[in-house]
């Protein structure tokens, strides 16, 4: 198991390489030159050159390129042009306000999901079935800015019970958890039942009824921890992917997360602030599915085996 | 027959699915009645409904679509059919038991083998968990497997001990009555072999009647005391081995017989039962073997009861009372 994770970290390595090669050579291909559009407009060309090199930005690309990633390693993202701050320092500020939010969506994805997905597939064809898919059809497809402005008509105009927005203290992360999690919970709702319907038809599910167990303990045990591994991937997919920010409800409840930051510097040219945004992205993604991986382990003694092979 | 000595006692069991298809005629008034400590061999083609039997015994037959219906259905004189879902959640795995036909689909792959055969002792028995730890282990033992392997997950194991694993688990709280459903079907001959000694020698050891299930004549002749041979849902024989082996009486077992292939001599021809079995959701008026039967006729459209041979033999064919002097080819001679 310890010899799965330290290959899996490796395999990290190739994949940061990819991506920062593909991000990097990307930003450079956007046209406009970044150092004149920052000089003062009265600057001289050499002046303009001077502040080239004071930024960093001197040189053929492949140098810059491995000048940036020398200093990747030394956990040196570089300057934010725009904030004149370092690159880290300033998504460090922000990324707490979205892991507030990942985590709020996700628990309430999960609250609505695992037992709506269970009780449609336990339901096959009932009503409930219906309703459940329905609902989840809902979810996944409502727009979130839109259910979020509904959310805030509600429940902060008329009611007046939580705030429209901005971040002070657990009330304010409802409203934006609950939009964020209705359109992840579609997607679980729609795992988590096509998942239990393959499993509740399994011989060993019959076993353990013909042993006596319970339909609530045959459900809950002997069938949802077969059904566990593609809901584990769909929930480490989506922790991820919230992690990355949500630029639309970031922008509706006025949220301080890292999405908006990522939009804010490709809108400003802020070229390290992006760069270094989507490097993070990819270690807190690569991580995350890592953690999934081990997850797995933890819900099939099967794929246990198999990694400490 | 004395009604307390009777563990299973079933009358007018009829079981349908009813899908979208039409409506699966499974099981069509099946009666039977085994006596404490007998083993009933339940033989039968595939689709004749034999597993649709057992199912409803735990009254585990899938709603919707199935539906059961039946006149009678006690277990050591306990009315099923009037009993609460968690009545019968007692009763499963504790009085009635089943092995299922394949051992490797019937073990959930998540958990040990020992918290599989352990949940079973400790839902019916009024022990600790620990305890019923203690118990699986020496469950396994008794089925020969080490007990320290009860910590191993199932795809550490083998076909043939998985499947031993599976009787440690319907064994484990002693039932009265143990269905085996084809429970050497998937293994190897000398598996096999071995399965079956084990389940007799436990069987005897606990005093447990059994439904064997197979559509192997030569395991039932092995460890069965009675034979019931199904087809269309229903029994259309049933009798002690010697009635049903030596003395045959209905075309439909007689035509299994047949089939089976002449040892001494490999070149002959193979008799078979021609035609094939009926579509379950069309099944032919009176007799269902009625079209493929050599000694049809047009008394076989009328619906058949069971004819009684002897205390023992019984036999669903209206020729016998029908058509004085009926009698089929085999058997004829040694009545």
């Amino acid at each position: 198991m310890g010899r799965y994770i330290v290959r899996r970290i490796l395999l990290m390595i190739p994949v940061f390489l990819g991506v920062s090669l593909v991000v990097f050579f990307l930003m450079d291909l956007a046209p406009g030159d970044i150092v004149a559009f920052m000089a003062p407009q009265e600057a001289t060309e050499e002046e303009i050159e001077q502040l080239r090199k004071e930024l960093g930005l001197d040189g053929p690309l492949i140098q810059r390129y491995f000048r940036y990633m020398g200093n990747l390693l030394r956990g040196d993202f570089g300057m934010s042009l725009s904030m004149k701050q370092p690159v880290i320092d300033v998504f460090k500020a922000r990324f707490p306000a979205t892991a507030k939010l990942a985590f709020g969506s996700i628990i309430v994805a999960m609250l609505i999901s695992v037992p709506l997905g269970i009780a449609a597939a336990t339901h096959h064809r009932s009503w409930l079935d219906g309703f459940s898919m329905v609902t989840a059809m809902l979810g996944v497809s409502m727009p979130s800015f839109w259910l979020g402005l509904l959310l805030i008509i509600l429940f902060a105009l008329r009611l007046g019970w939580l705030p429209s927005g901005g971040i002070h203290g657990f009330s304010s992360v409802i409203l934006p958890a609950i939009t964020l999690g209705a359109g992840q919970a579609g997607h679980l709702t729609r795992i988590t039942r096509s998942s239990m319907l393959e499993v509740i038809r399994q011989d060993y599910v019959r076993t353990a009824r013909a042993k006596g167990v319970s339909e609530r303990v045959v459900i809950y045990k002997h069938a949802l921890k077969n059904a566990l591994i593609p809901i584990i991937t769909i929930f480490g997919s989506t922790l991820g992917n919230a992690f990355g920010g949500a630029v639309a409800i970031e922008t509706v409840f006025a949220w301080p997360g890292v999405g908006r930051l990522t939009v804010f510097a490709i809108n400003h040219r802020d070229i390290p602030l992006a760069t270094g945004c989507i490097m993070l992205f990819t270690m807190i993604m690569t991580v995350t599915m890592l953690l999934v991986d081990i997850a797995y382990a933890y819900a099939d003694p099967r794929i246990k085996a198999r990694y400490s092979q | 027959m004395n009604e307390k000595d009777l563990v299973l006692d079933l009358k007018n069991l009829v079981v349908r699915y009813e899908t979208e298809g039409g409506i699966v005629r499974a099981v069509n008034g099946l009666d039977l009645q085994i006596r404490r400590g007998t083993s009933v061999g339940l033989v039968g083609e595939t689709g004749a409904g034999k597993t649709t039997t057992a199912l409803a015994l735990l009254r585990l037959v899938p709603d919707p679509p199935g539906v059961v219906e039946c006149e009678r259905m006690e277990l050591d004189g306990h009315d099923l059919l009037s009993m609460s879902e968690s009545e019968l959640e007692k009763i499963r795995g504790k009085d009635i038991s089943m092995i299922f036909q394949d051992p490797m689909t019937a073990l959930n792959p998540v958990f040990t083998v020992g918290e599989q055969i352990a949940e079973s002792i400790y839902l019916h028995e009024d022990v600790s968990y620990a305890e019923a730890q203690k118990r699986a282990a020496e469950m396994l033992e008794m089925v020969g497997i080490p007990g320290e392997r009860a910590a191993e997950y199932p795809f550490q194991f083998s076909g043939g001990m998985k499947q031993r694993v599976v009787i440690a688990i319907a064994l484990a709280c002693r039932p009265k009555l143990l269905i085996a459903d084809e429970p050497t079907t998937a293994l190897d001959v000398t598996i096999q072999a071995q399965v079956l000694d084990l389940m007799q020698n436990l069987r005897r050891q606990y005093q447990t009647s059994l439904i064997m299930i197979t559509h192997d004549l030569g395991i039932v002749a092995e460890i069965c005391d009675e034979v019931a041979v199904m087809y269309a849902g229903n029994i259309v024989e049933k009798g002690t081995l010697e009635d049903v082996f030596l003395r045959t009486k209905h075309p439909y077992t007689e035509g299994l017989f047949n089939s089976i292939p002449y040892i001494k001599d490999r070149r002959a021809m193979l008799t078979p039962i021609y035609g094939l079995p009926p579509d379950p959701t069309r099944l032919p008026e009176g007799c269902a073997f009625r079209p493929r039967c050599p000694y049809a006729g047009d008394d076989c459209t009328q619906p058949q009861t069971a004819h009684r041979i002897s205390d023992t033999h019984y036999v669903r064919c209206s020729a016998y009372y029908s058509r004085p002097g009926f009698h089929i080819k085999r058997g004829a001679d040694n009545p």
